[in-house]
């Protein structure tokens, strides 16, 4: 009897731990090899033969194509440099030097990677449109309602994903310093 | 007391192996992966452009939109393919994935420093059987090994602003992929 109950018991536990811990890998996009740079985070991996076993399983639940790494490297940020999640009823600023890339695009997605509906039909920014000032230097205003120069709205939705990709860049798996990849700081300006 | 340890500790050993085994079980039974979401969408070896992701409808999660894209899925069975992409003004790139969206292999234009890219997929028995005067005298013939005998080839070329993206789409709207003839 005892012994029925034990093993009962061990399975259901067996169960739910394995399952629960592989829910939570994939849903909070668990790999191995992630880069990050201030708020930013990369999987350099993820776009080679070497992607690991939750990259994979992550990549196949979603239904996205990963980032080839001979053609570029895609940065995530969830948060600002503080570790505020990014809200869209909030303004932040994304500002900074480029990264040394060829070309890189900034785009704004909702967690599922669906791209966000607003009025101006404006999902992001690529290095060619963007208005900078004399050394180079440009800001881009993420926030629900319009600002002069680079605005990207945010649609007001409560959680958003911004990803950054540069595309032909030296940056990649040999990356180890922020001394190579200069990316952006990402601050909130306030909520409404 | 131990006795409910010993219970406890195997069931966190248990618990691990159902996480290892469902992680590496998961490639295989997801529904909705790149592959099956563009099988109604594309017939097999051609190459075919991709809608544009919108707020309201996009193929699959996290396509950039500043790219115009086309898609080729190949299937090497019957015969080695043939990739030939012109190269758009600003920035264009190919990534070969597995059917399992694995990119194994990716290229630039400027690495492949052409008007056009032009390649060969096949299969590494496929490989094995090209003569092999033909693999060295075609120099400047690019062989790419597939690791599946089913996969994606993705053309990708940037608009750089959206006044763009017709040059874009027009670009790649010259892209072929088909089966070659086995000699």
């Amino acid at each position: 009897m005892r012994l029925l109950f034990g093993s009962c018991f061990t399975l259901l536990i067996a169960a739910a731990l394995g399952l629960g811990a592989t829910w939570f890998t994939l849903t909070r996009g668990v790999a191995f090899g992630s880069l990050t740079i201030g708020a930013w985070t990369a999987w350099p991996k993820s776009g080679s033969v070497d992607i690991d076993p939750y990259a994979r399983a992550s990549i196949a639940r979603s239904g996205e194509l990963p980032t080839g790494m001979g053609d570029g490297v895609a940065f995530y940020a969830h948060t600002d440099d503080q570790g505020n999640n990014f809200d869209g009823r909030c303004s932040f600023t994304v500002s900074g030097l480029t990264p040394a890339a060829r070309y890189w695009t900034l785009t704004l997605y909702d967690p599922e990677g669906r791209l966000v509906a607003n009025t101006i039909d404006r999902h992001g920014f690529t290095s060619e449109e963007i208005v900078r000032d004399n050394d180079g230097r440009f800001a881009i205003a993420v926030a629900p309602l319009a600002r002069s120069g680079n605005w990207l709205p945010t649609g007001g939705i409560e959680k958003f994903v911004l990803v950054w990709r540069l595309y032909d860049t030296p940056i990649g798996v040999a990356t180890r310093t922020t001394k190579e990849g200069p990316m952006p700081a990402i601050v909130r300006k306030g909520c409404s | 007391m131990i006795r409910a340890l010993m219970w406890i500790l195997g069931a966190v050993l248990l618990g691990g192996i159902v996480h290892l085994s469902t992680v590496l079980a998961m490639p295989q039974a997801a529904k909705q992966d790149a592959y099956s979401r563009l099988v109604p969408l594309v017939p097999v070896n051609t190459m075919v452009p991709l809608a544009a992701p919108t707020a309201e409808n996009t193929i699959m999660p996290f396509m950039d939109p500043a790219f115009a894209a086309a898609v080729c899925r190949y299937d090497l069975t019957s015969g080695s393919l043939k990739l030939i992409a012109p190269v758009s003004q600003a920035y264009t790139s190919v990534t070969f994935y597995t059917r399992k969206s694995v990119a194994y292999y990716a290229i630039n234009d400027r690495a492949a420093g052409r008007r056009s890219i032009e390649l060969d997929l096949m299969t590494p028995e496929q490989h094995a059987d090209v003569p092999e005067e033909e693999d060295v005298t075609a120099a400047d013939r690019l062989i790419i090994d597939s690791p599946s005998t089913m996969g994606l080839i993705v053309l990708r070329a940037l608009a750089p602003e959206p006044s763009l993206m017709a040059m874009a789409r027009g670009a790649l709207a010259h892209a072929t992929c088909g089966i070659q003839p086995v000699q």
